[in-house]
Parts: C-alpha cells; sequence; structure tokens
C-alpha cells in the first residue's frame, strides 16, 4: 500500500477511539518535552560556562592561599595568610619563572560604603594598576588606577555599575563623588563595564581600590587574598603552573608538593569544576526525563497490543484477502509511528515553551540546538518502531481463519 | 489425461480441544476441473465451511495433500499463500466479513490494494462491480449503514473484483430475497460461461441446481457426487 493511504488508514484507526489515543500520545509528549527542556538548559549552561571562560581570558592562573591540609588543621580557603607581596615580587623576577608575562597582586575584603544617604556592603578589592589588564576590565568613564597613586597610598576607587546603581541610582555619574569606606573617604576616579554574573559571583558589585591603600589603611593586613598571573600564551600553562608551583613551595620551605599551603589554578579549572557539576546534573535529569520517554514507549506497545487483540478478526480479513506479512507490519507500524511522531512534535514544542520559560526566570540564553530537536525527532520515531514492532509482527503471524474465528 | 485444478487427496481436519478430539473432515477425495460450477450440500455441521477453507488456502488440512493448480499447497510460505488468496481466489464469507467503519467501495478496493493496482484504477473497478450488484447509490455507506443483503452483495462484489479463476462463495443467497438470489445466481452462470471456475455452498436446493455438479457432505464425509438428478433423489432419501 502507498505510505499516504497507510497513514490515512492509520489515522482513521486511531481516530476511532480517541481518548485512549490521546493518552499513549502523552505519554510520548512528556517524555519528549522534558528530554528537550533539559538538554537545552544543560546546552545554554555549557554556552555561558564556555563564554565566561572567554571573556575572562583562557591564560589567566589564580594563586591563592590555604585550603591545603597544613598541620593538623585545615585552613579555611582563602583565610590563610600565607601569600605576600614579596611571593608576588619573586614571581615576577625569578629567572626559574620564564613562562608569565603579568602577575597582580590582590587583596580582597568586604566593607560598608556609604555615599550621602545610601549605603551598601561590598567587596572591595586592592589592586595595581596591571590588575586592568590581566583581567581584561575595561572601563566605561574616567581612568584605572595608576603607578603614582599605588606608591603614593591614595584614596581613589574604581567602582563596579552595580556600586554605582546601589549608591547613586541609575545612569547617575560618579566621577568626582566621594564615598565613605570604612569610614576613610574616597574620590571616584573610573566606573567599570558591566561584565555580567549573578549573586555571589558578581563582577559588577565591586570596589577597586590601590593595594597599598587596602591592605595599610583599609584591612590592616600584610598578605595577599590571591595573585593573578597572565602566562605568556595558553599553551604553557601546565609549565607555568609548575614554575610558580616550584619557586612558591622553596620560598614556603616545603618539599613535599602535597603539603602545600597555597593552590595555584587556571580559570579553566575553575570553569571546567563548575561545568562538570552542570554536565552532571543535567545528565541525571536528562536520565530521568529518558526514563519517562520509555514509560511512554511501553504505554505506545501497551495500546498497539490491544489495538491488535481488538482487530483479530480485522487483520484475519485483511490476510484473507491475500495482504502480505509486511503489509500488515507496515499497517500497525505507521500507527505506532503516527502516536510517537505526533507526541514527538507536541513534545518538542512544548519543551520549547517550557525551556524559553525557563530561560526568561533565569535570564540565561535560550539556545535551542537543532541537533537536540532532531534527536528528539529521530527518537520518537524510533520508539514507534521499537515498541510497535513487536505488535506489529504478531499480528502479521497470526492465521487467517483463527483470527477470523476470534471473539 | 490433463490435471484438475482442484486436487484433494486421503485430506482429513482434525480439530483438538483439551482433551476432545473432534473429526470435522476424514479421507475426502476431491477432482474439481477448471470451468466447473460446483454446489457443496449438506446439514449443518457437516463440514461444509471447513472444506471451503481448506479450498481456499484459508486453512491447512491435518493430513492429506491439496493441490492447487499443480501446486502443493501444503509447502507453500505464508507469504506464497497470501498471493494465492489475493490473485488466484475469491472468496465469499458465510460471514460476509466487511471492515467496518470502512465504505462499500473502499472494502472492494481492499484486495486490489494488497495486488498492487492504481488507485484510480481501483475506484472505476469497484464502482462497475457494485454496479454490477445494485449498489450504484451505496458507495459510501459502511457496513453499519447496509442491511444484511447489502452486505453479502458487498462481500461477492469484493470477491469478483479481481476476476479470480476460482470463486467460492460460502452461501452466497443465505440473507438475499428470491428475486435478488436468481440475480446472483445469474452472475454466477454468466462468469462461469466465462470460464471461472465456482464452488459454492448452499441449503437450498433450486439455487444449487444452477450447478454442474452437487458434492452431498455428511459428517464430514462425501456421501455424493453428481449431477442435480442424482441429488434430489439423494435429498428425498435423507
Ligand atoms: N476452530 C474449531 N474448533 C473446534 N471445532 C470446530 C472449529 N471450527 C469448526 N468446528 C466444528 O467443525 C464442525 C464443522 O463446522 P463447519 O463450519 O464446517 O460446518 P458447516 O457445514 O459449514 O455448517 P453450517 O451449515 O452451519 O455453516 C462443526 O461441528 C464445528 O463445531
Ligand atoms: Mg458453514
Amino acid at each position: 500500500m502507498k505510505p499516504v493511504k497507510l497513514v490515512k488508514s492509520g489515522v482513521r484507526n486511531l481516530m476511532a477511539n480517541k481518548l485512549r489515543t490521546g493518552l499513549a500520545i502523552l505519554g510520548i509528549v512528556i517524555g519528549i518535552g522534558s528530554v528537550i527542556a533539559l538538554i537545552s538548559m544543560g546546552e545554554s549552561s555549557k554556552r555561558a560556562v564556555q563564554s565566561q571562560i572567554q571573556s575572562i581570558g583562557s591564560n589567566l592562573l589564580t594563586v591563592s592561599p590555604g585550603s591545603q591540609q597544613s598541620g593538623s588543621i585545615r585552613g579555611a580557603f582563602g583565610g590563610a595568610t600565607t601569600l605576600t607581596n614579596e611571593d608576588a615580587a619573586a614571581i615576577l623576577t625569578a629567572s626559574s619563572v620564564t613562562t608569565i608575562k603579568n602577575v597582580s597582586s590582590e587583596y580582597n575584603g568586604r566593607a560598608q560604603v556609604i555615599a550621602d544617604r545610601n549605603n551598601t556592603n561590598t567587596q572591595i578589592v586592592g589592586v595595581q594598576p596591571v590588575y586592568a589588564e590581566v583581567h581584561k576590565m575595561t572601563l566605561s568613564s574616567g581612568s584605572f588606577i595608576t603607578g603614582q597613586q599605588l606608591s603614593s597610598m591614595s584614596r581613589v576607587a574604581v567602582v563596579g555599575p552595580t556600586v554605582v546603581e546601589d549608591l547613586f541610582g541609575e545612569n547617575a555619574n560618579p566621577i568626582g563623588q566621594s564615598i565613605r569606606i570604612s569610614g576613610k573617604t574616597f574620590q571616584i576616579v573610573g566606573v567599570a563595564v558591566s561584565k555580567g554574573g549573578t549573586g555571589f559571583n558578581n563582577q559588577d558589585d565591586r570596589i577597586y581600590i590601590p593595594l597599598t591603600t587596602a591592605q595599610k589603611q583599609l584591612f590592616g593586613v600584610k598578605h595577599l587574598t590571591s595573585i593573578a598571573l597572565e602566562a605568556n600564551s595558553e599553551l604553557v600553562m601546565t609549565t607555568a603552573q609548575n614554575q610558580v608551583g616550584y619557586l612558591l613551595l622553596e620560598r614556603h620551605h616545603l618539599t613535599d608538593p602535597a603539603a602545600a599551603d597555597f593552590r595555584i589554578l587556571s580559570q579553566e579549572d575553575i570553569l571546567q569544576t563548575a561545568s562538570q557539576i552542570t554536565g552532571t546534573f543535567t545528565a541525571l535529569l536528562t536520565s530521568i526525563a529518558a526514563i519517562s520517554l520509555l514509560v511512554g514507549g511501553i504505554g505506545i506497545m501497551n495500546i498497539m497490543l490491544m489495538s491488535v487483540t481488538e482487530r483479530t478478526r480485522e487483520i484475519g480479513l485483511r490476510k484473507a484477502l491475500g495482504a502480505r506479512k509486511k503489509v500488515i507490519i507496515s499497517q500497525f507500524l505507521t500507527e505506532s509511528i503516527i502516536l510517537t511522531f505526533t507526541g514527538g512534535l507536541i513534545g518538542i514544542g512544548l519543551g520549547v515553551v517550557g525551556f524559553y520559560i525557563y530561560s526568561r526566570v533565569n535570564s540565561s540564553a535560550f539556545v535551542v540546538t537543532p541537533a537536540s530537536v532532531l534527536l528528539a525527532f529521530f527518537v520518537s520515531v524510533g520508539i514507534g518502531v521499537l515498541f510497535g514492532w513487536y505488535p506489529a509482527r504478531k499480528a502479521a503471524n497470526l492465521q487467517p481463519i483463527e483470527a477470523l474465528r476470534y471473539e | 489425461m490433463r490435471d484438475s485444478l482442484i486436487k484433494v487427496s486421503g485430506l482429513n481436519k482434525i480439530y483438538r480441544t483439551d482433551d476432545l478430539e473432534l473429526k470435522v473432515l476424514s479421507d475426502i477425495n476431491l477432482h474439481i476441473d477448471a470451468g466447473e460450477f460446483v454446489a457443496i450440500m449438506g446439514p449443518s455441521g457437516s463440514g461444509k465451511s471447513t472444506l471451503m477453507h481448506i479450498l481456499g488456502v484459508l486453512d491447512l488440512p491435518t493430513s492429506g495433500t491439496y493441490y492447487l493448480d499443480g501446486q502443493n499447497v501444503g509447502s507453500l510460505s505464508d507469504d506464497e499463500l497470501a498471493d494465492i488468496r489475493n490473485k488466484k481466489i475469491g472468496f465469499v464469507f458465510q460471514a460476509y466479513n466487511l471492515l467496518p467503519r470502512t465504505s462499500a467501495v473502499e472494502n472492494v478496493m481492499l484486495p486490489m490494494d494488497y495486488a498492487g493496482i492504481p488507485d484510480t484504477d481501483q475506484l472505476i473497478l469497484a464502482k462497475r462491480v457494485l454496479a454490477m450488484m445494485g449498489l450504484s447509490d451505496r458507495l459510501d455507506h459502511p457496513p453499519n449503514k447496509l442491511s444484511g443483503g447489502q452486505q453479502q452483495r458487498v462481500a461477492i462484489a469484493r470477491a469478483l473484483v479481481m476476476q479470480p479463476a476460482i470463486i467460492l462463495a460460502d452461501e452466497p443467497t443465505g440473507n438475499i430475497a428470491s428475486v435478488q438470489a436468481e440475480e446472483i445466481m445469474a452472475i454466477f452462470q454468466k462468469l462461469n460461461a466465462d470460464g471461472h471456475t465456482i464452488i459454492m455452498i448452499t441449503h437450498e436446493l433450486n439455487i444449487a441446481e444452477h450447478a454442474k455438479r452437487i458434492i452431498h457432505l455428511f459428517d464430514g464425509r462425501v456421501i455424493e457426487d453428481g449431477n442435480g438428478h442424482q441429488q434430489r433423489r439423494i435429498s428425498k432419501k435423507l
């Protein structure tokens, strides 16, 4: 029989029992819909991580203190005071370190910030002029911390856009204004361009001041919370990690790398961990969705088996009139594929809509890859074939007279 | 001697249900030549339909051989049997067996579908045969909107439409008024004159008399096989 005719008679048979057909399709809709939505969510968070790597720069290394087992007391991450200005200077000057282009010493702390009537609690970053280059930071107005301001311990600040919004309101120009950080007056000299990021990791909710001012005047410390290193190229990252690692071990009088009181992570290491976590999470959710798809498939098989039993006489008649096995098989396979095909189409539609809502709520990227749609489409048709095959075979193998006699 | 179209020898059909064994046909030997018009008679339950199903390769004998057109039916595959049913045999069932929710014309088109005949030709042929059966104004009616007699005529139209060499009809006039029954017999006789072999089951002697040969079954055995005159004698005896 011609495909058009097969589909037409298949639709007619399925329409004869609308409720049952609808329920069977619903099972596939739920399965395909959740698979599509979850694959898309995974894909969108993967892309977010990738674009973050690109914006930060892939030849960036971060040295942070502590966190490894020191003696029997495990220091809190970033809480140790083992990283010093001298360490940073040594990395820049040591002849054993040949792969580092720029060294940016940083001190990070939180403080209360007041401007006129508004106040906020935000992150204060003590930086050197090289910070802007290492972190690919650009300003929307004013200028960054200069070498002169660093050596003279000036009370100047470059602020992130979120800080501007919090303290001065949207679209205000704060250049030249004064703010009070922990009771000390600072003059705003620059505003950073928005880098995005949300919540805890909001790079726009920061105030940059000279490192010297931060260490001596604001926080009264001598150590650093991190040293950012810019390697000569992406290709020498491992070498750079080793060179800096051995230098710091030597400076800290340590012989066993396992006992190191610092960590050196590339930006990729950090983001890889992040994407591994989201990846595992997505895989878990997708496998749950796949199970619901499997259940949907079993539903299809169930419906088709019922249909074969109900239509035993019809099958007997068709065989009596000369239908070959192949004809009967294609007739029943067509019906199960119509079910899963329809379910797949609706499921893809609902999955995309669901993902769109998710991406609006989470203000994340709305990217539906053609590959995932195509995959879902073929999977749904494949399920029709897979779960329709056994009932169709069963129908084709019926003996005409026995089938015609069936009550 | 030329081989018969239908050659049945030593044929038995036994139904087994749990511990019960029912011998429905025993030791049937039968030769039917191309171009014959045969009526099968016998009391209810004597095995007429069972024999007809075997002759129409819808069912297989328990033992014995059946040669159809020189081919041993027992050695053929399911698909080969399907092709024989499709092209060589037109079967009119005792219970009509029309496809539900499917119009009269589409029911008649079914066997042509399986033969791969183009749709437009199917429609023309189906309409022609249905017109012959006096159903031109019922083409689009599904079986549940047709009377018993109309359904039977659709079933006959479906059996004729492929112009099969053999037409097997299980009580083709069972539900039809005698005037229409005569019309159908006229059609059968015309088909027979055109060279089609016709075998029909009937309970009515006046219908059987349209055939050239009457086979009488009793309790699964052929008890008489001859022309109409002998048959009348036997019917009186029973
Ligand atoms: N599948 C089966 N299983 C068991 N017994 C069967 C089966 N099919 C038919 N029979 C038996 O075989 C016998 C012959 O049946 P068949 O249908 O051939 O009779 P028939 O001569 O056509 O009768 P009628 O004139 O009433 O149509 C009956 O006794 C019936 O009960
Ligand atoms: Mg019968």
